[in-house]
């Protein structure tokens, strides 16, 4: 019990804590537009900024933000381009940013060591910087989402009808895409490049069982990516398991139990 | 800003509400519109009939705005379309299959969301917006549904819920977009009804997209006025129509579903 009361597993809970609350509300918003692929390519995109930060010395997370963001706006571009076909950009996409990782992480053979803490996240690792970079893309993300609840649900649930409207769809599918971004680089340290989807979808996929409104779904996948990230990194703290797989797990273990209690009410 | 806006529309039933001019429009190499002319004035109904890649959809997108004519010119109410800001006026009820029926959301989160454009941008849902949202759907007899998820309700339901979503601006012009799709013969029947009798008690210009020729032609005549390619117009003018009306919201929403109960019940 001893390494809860630990600087470093602190760190952890807190950063853990403050993707809990955003990676679920953006994963809410890709699931529901159908984009729910959308966190796990520009994660593995990421990882390419990662590598190169890196090889040339800039803080990685910064690197890997930058190549999320060019990510996502390639993807956008290419949809366009297969509009029939949309899913084939996203799979274009992510072996691309996989084979960019791989060929940088080759030229820099030195760290590979640090390879693997992206992969599947280090959170006991998360240091001072990478807290502050947490908590200020939470605070944006908090930020934006609620000054734009209305419009960002209407463009959610009707695009269409929110373009009759008169509201500026580009500029916020950007937004949308900016912020993922965001949030996909903010949190792969802590639960790695290999699990961020399960964070961005598996609280949405609960919220669609549980939840009757739209303000309901929000409070629901918070609650649910709260629960399994606090959950997952006591158990991994006590048990000496690793907290992105625990949390991951966790998660899973969740939406199970959820599916297995809405059959048996409607037997 | 209602003020604003609704001086601006003149009741003498006159005003052009939409006006489109030599509109060309091709996917790839196939022309599907070719120098369209069509103008709808105020009250006027208009059903828009055509066959599968007639045109349909894609004119209806140009009128709001999501594709643009490669030749031509739009106007909406007597403004360019690029210039045009007004976007409260219209109500826009799209196809029964637009959304996915797991999405979680209340009745009242869609039919408020009809409120939610450019000059709501930055202001929260206020008292007044509830009400209106109350109204509409007392107009539309779903208040009782207010709280259920939309995709619990039937067919007929939600396309009740769209028709209060496009109404709750209290519109001039309405769009429906092949409304009665997948929706069973006698609520279709029902939907039709309330629809002329809007048209014929309340100041709304119609442009609705049809693929049921029996309905369209028995209020609409059995000719139409123009084709263009394969595409069919069936205009009722508000000339036919008794009078001018007012177009003003509490009138119209709460008197809305008095009036129609008093002619006939509509059928859920």
């Amino acid at each position: 019990m001893d390494i809860l009361s630990t600087e470093f597993f602190q760190r952890a809970l807190i950063g853990g804590v403050l993707i809990g609350v955003t990676a679920p509300l953006m994963g809410l918003f890709l699931v529901l537009r159908r984009l729910a692929m959308i966190g796990d390519t520009l994660a593995h995109v990421s990882i390419a900024g990662v590598a190169l930060g890196f090889l040339i010395g800039v803080y990685p997370i910064a690197m890997g933000l930058v190549f999320a963001l060019a990510a996502s706006f390639a993807i956008e571009k290419l949809r366009r381009a297969y509009k029939t076909y949309a899913e084939l950009s996203i799979a274009i996409i992510m072996s691309g940013g996989v084979a960019l990782a791989s060929l940088l992480f080759t030229l820099g053979k030195g760290f590979n060591v640090n390879v693997t803490s992206y992969l599947f996240g280090s959170i006991y690792t998360l240091d001072n910087t990478d807290l502050i970079v947490i908590g200020a893309v939470t605070v944006i993300v908090l930020f934006m989402v609620k000054l734009h609840f209305k419009e960002l649900f209407l463009l959610t649930f009707d695009e269409d009808a929110a373009a009759v409207n008169g509201l500026p769809v580009r500029y916020f599918n950007i937004m949308i895409s900016v912020l993922t971004a965001l949030v996909i680089s903010a949190s792969i340290k802590i639960v790695g490049a290999l699990l961020v989807s399960a964070l961005l979808t598996i609280p949405a996929a609960c919220s669609l069982i549980i939840a009757r409104s739209f303000k309901q779904s929000i409070i629901t996948v918070v609650v649910i990516a709260e629960l399994a990230v606090i959950g997952g990194l006591m158990a991994a703290g006590v048990w000496n398991l690793a907290p992105g797989a625990s949390v991951v797990l966790l998660l899973i273990l969740i939406l199970v139990l959820l599916l297995a209690m809405k059959r048996g009410f409607k037997i | 800003m209602a003020e604003h806006t609704k001086s601006k529309f003149n009741p003498s039933c006159h005003q052009e509400i939409i006006t489109m001019q030599n509109i060309t429009f091709s996917y790839e190499q196939k022309q599907v519109i070719t120098d369209l002319n069509f103008s709808i004035k105020e009250r006027d109904f208009v059903g828009l009939i055509g066959s599968n890649g007639a045109g349909k959809t894609t004119l209806l997108r140009m009128i709001v705005g999501l594709l643009k004519p490669e030749h031509g010119s739009i106007s909406l109410f007597g403004e360019p379309i690029g210039k045009f800001k007004h976007w409260e006026r219209i109500g826009y009820v799209p196809q029964k299959n637009s959304f996915n029926p797991l999405f979680p959301v209340t009745v009242r989160e869609v039919i408020l969301s009809g409120l939610y454009g450019r000059s709501k941008l930055f202001s929260r849902i206020s008292k007044a917006d509830l009400v209106k949202a109350e109204d509409a759907m007392h107009a539309m007899q779903i208040e009782d549904l207010s709280n259920k998820r939309i995709g619990q309700l039937s067919g007929g339901q939600q396309q009740r819920v769209f028709l209060a979503r496009a109404l709750i601006n209290n519109p001039a012009l309405l769009i429906l977009d092949e409304p009665t799709v997948g929706i069973d013969v006698e609520t279709q029947e029902g939907f039709f009804h309330m629809i002329k009798h809007m048209h014929q008690h309340h100041n709304i210009t119609f442009l609705m997209v049809s693929h049921d020729m029996d309905m369209v032609r028995s209020y609409l005549g059995q000719e139409p006025l123009q084709q263009n390619g394969k595409l069919k117009f069936y205009v009722k003018h508000s000339h036919e129509l008794e009078n001018c009306v007012e177009n003003d919201l509490t009138h119209s929403l709460k008197g809305l579903r008095q009036s129609m109960n008093q002619r006939a019940p509509v059928v859920i």
